[in-house]
């Protein structure tokens, strides 16, 4: 138990050095919101130094900091001026669309990606690893937003996916049944890219890490004491080179998470990515910091969600931290 | 040696001298418009007309046509090499027109089409290159000398230096970067001149940059700070500068390297991202991110292939860079083991 307090106090930590991180940025960026109106003549400088009072940007830094922590610990993350609406329910609608997405990317990657790099790893230097190996390094090194353009051409031009949006015009008619499967279908494109993306990553390191294992004393003794194939490979080698790949889960999350970002902004899916992205150039800054936490927040409770995992994988961080405590 | 490194380092110096020497190569200057030629496809390349075979290829110039252009076959628009034309300047330094190819006016050469103001895609892809990997190039040195200069200070003096730099890595390392970097941006003004917003958002993508190569770099010098001929070193009095400069930072040095191959791509991409959005380098200044921007209105996606040309140049660059870092990443682990 001390052991996942600790993570989670330095979870806590991080997010108020991020906080942080975003109001000094805010300090240090010349402009503001209100320059697009300064330079309109019908605006007098009186009504934006009274906007500007409302909002609070006149305060200094840290009162300005002190007062969006204090609301920000309550689930207040200020209020947006583009929007003119509290910036918490705005996100919140938002980041639900972003994690719907998010979770259906995350299973299938890990779905298709841990099976294949053992088998991968099982079938070392045969043909068959050496030319998925090859299309996977030239996969890594293309830049995601290539394969989503990529692949949303493909669905634009041949039409075999529904794109744009998250639900058809006719969606309140439609049944429950086939909401779902409305939903679904627009959800395929975004979560192949991000699969596509995603995958290629995780495939070389569970990879690389069976190879490991694999090539450690033991396997070999298990083999020639007779443990069949299958049993040695998930009785035995899974379990020791389960570790790594468990951290790659809380570590891969930072970049699913930007990927979507890109991936919702170009399929159009209705998350946090066009959001932010529209606030950001609205220059709306309560609400880019907003998403900046509340994404931050995702990535901490998913490697949290990592750690548990690990302790209760991983004997030997069991054993440590049972003797710490 | 191993001979891939080598065949991939030949390529990428090709790559990048072809991008240092685009006003040579690029037939037209790149924000040149042709309002009466947008969305013009790729030019083609005759040898064949009614008078018979020619070595020398021609062009034809293009009518409009209800459903985009056909060419006009009156006549005809030999390929020339060596040519003048519009005015560069070769490094930023010498000014001139000349040009590797070209054709006599009123005809037009424009090898990848042109875009919506009728601008030559390829001289576009050609300077928009040099953007594009100026970005990354700078952006990769802005993270590897702080990744270098942290990660020694911090595996060098231990104690609370290591524990509060280490502390920060871990802070930047957990960042949502894309979100961040957008968040930056918000924080900007939005209208900036290109030479401002270029160095500004690749500083700040190489700061954020910084913490994966200050933790490697740590790794390293823990593990050299107490060999033999460092503690040598200490002994006879030599300064910590003088330490870090000759004894350590050699020891690094292959692991920056690696790290740059790893770096360049990712933020050549993150430049591209950037300005897809519209939150990079802005017209008229080309870069591949701007160029692509079109891409998101569906029906250039569909109907005009041939602007997604700067998708190819980021593919064929970041896959050259991917290749080169798995290298030497390979040689990092043979000579660790």
């Amino acid at each position: 138990m001390r052991y996942l307090g600790r993570k989670l106090i330095r979870a806590a930590l991080l997010l108020f050095g991020v906080s942080v991180l975003c109001f000094l940025f805010t300090e240090m960026a010349p402009g503001s919101f209100f320059d697009e109106m300064r330079l309109n003549p019908q605006i007098s400088p009186e009504t934006i130094a009274s906007l500007r009072s409302r909002y609070g940007l006149d305060q200094p830094l840290v009162v300005r900091y002190a007062r969006w922590a204090c609301s920000a610990v309550q689930a207040d993350f200020g209020f947006s001026i583009a929007y003119n609406a509290p910036v918490a329910p705005l996100l919140w609608t938002r980041a639900k669309n972003t994690l719907l997405l998010n979770a259906v990317a995350m299973s299938t990657t890990w779905l298709v990606s841990v099976p294949l790099g053992i088998w991968m790893a099982t079938r070392r230097r045969s043909a068959w690893d050496r030319a998925m190996d090859g299309v996977n390094s030239i996969l890594i090194s293309i830049p995601e937003i290539v394969i989503a353009v990529a692949l949303l051409a493909i669905a634009v031009r041949w039409r075999v996916l529904p794109v744009g949006g998250m639900t058809s015009m006719d969606h309140e008619a439609l049944s429950r049944w086939e909401r779902v499967r409305d939903i679904a279908s627009r959800m395929l494109l975004p979560v192949i890219t991000l699969t596509l993306v995603e995958s290629s990553i995780i495939v070389r390191h569970v990879r690389a890490s069976f190879l490991e294992v694999l090539g450690a004393p033991f396997v070999q003794a298990g083999r020639g004491l007779g443990i069949g194939k299958m049993r040695l490979l998930f009785r035995h080698v899974l379990p020791a080179a389960a570790n790594p790949i468990i951290s790659l889960f809380g570590l891969s999350l930072a970049g699913l998470l930007s990927g979507s970002l890109l991936v919702e902004a170009i399929c159009g899916w209705p998350g946090l990515g066009p959001l932010i992205l529209d606030a950001t150039l609205a220059r709306d800054i309560y609400l880019v910091i907003g998403g900046i936490m509340l994404s931050t927040l995702f990535m901490l409770g998913g490697n949290l969600i990592a750690d548990t995992l690990l302790l209760l994988c991983d004997p030997r961080i069991r054993i440590g931290a049972a003797n710490e405590s | 040696m191993n001979r891939k490194p080598a065949i991939l380092i030949v390529a990428l110096a090709a790559l990048h001298l072809t991008l240092l020497f685009a006003g040579f190569l690029a037939p037209y200057d790149p924000t040149a418009q042709d309002r009466d030629l947008p969305y013009a496809p790729p030019t083609r390349l005759h040898f064949k007309d009614a008078s018979g075979l020619h070595l020398r290829p021609f062009v034809y110039a293009l009518k409009p046509a209800p459903d985009g252009y056909i060419e006009d076959d009156s006549q005809r628009f030999p390929v020339r090499l060596m040519t003048r034309g519009a005015q560069y300047k070769l490094l930023g330094l010498v000014s001139l027109n000349w040009h590797l190819f070209g054709v006599d006016e009123p005809g037009k050469i424009t090898l990848l089409g042109t875009d919506e103001f009728g601008r030559d895609e390829l001289s576009r892809v050609l300077y928009g290159g040099q953007i594009s990997v100026a970005a990354g190039i700078l952006a990769t040195l802005i993270a590897l000398t702080a990744g270098a200069v942290f990660g020694i200070m911090a595996g060098y003096y231990g104690w609370i230096v290591d524990e509060s730099l280490m502390g920060a890595t871990e802070l930047f390392l957990c960042l949502p970067w894309l979100y961040f970097l957008l968040g930056f941006r918000a924080f900007l003004p939005l209208h900036l001149s290109s030479v401002r917003t270029f160095l500004l958002l690749t500083g700040v993508i190489g700061l954020i940059g910084w913490a994966r190569p200050a933790r490697l770099v740590r790794g390293i010098v823990l593990s050299v700070r107490t060999r033999d001929h460092v503690l040598a070193a200490k002994g006879f009095g030599a300064s910590d500068f003088y330490v870090m400069r000759r004894h350590i930072l050699p020891e690094v040095m292959s692991v920056l390297l690696t790290q740059a191959a790893l770096l360049v791509p990712r933020y050549i991409a993150a430049e591209v991202t950037l300005s897809f959005f519209g939150l990079g380098v802005n017209e008229p200044t080309a870069s591949w991110g701007n160029m692509l921007s079109v891409l998101q209105q569906y029906n250039v996606l569909v109907s005009y292939g041939w602007l997604s040309a700067p998708a190819l140049a980021l593919v064929i660059t970041s896959v050259i860079y991917g290749f080169l870092a798995d290298a030497l990443l390979s040689r990092l682990e043979f000579q660790s083991t």
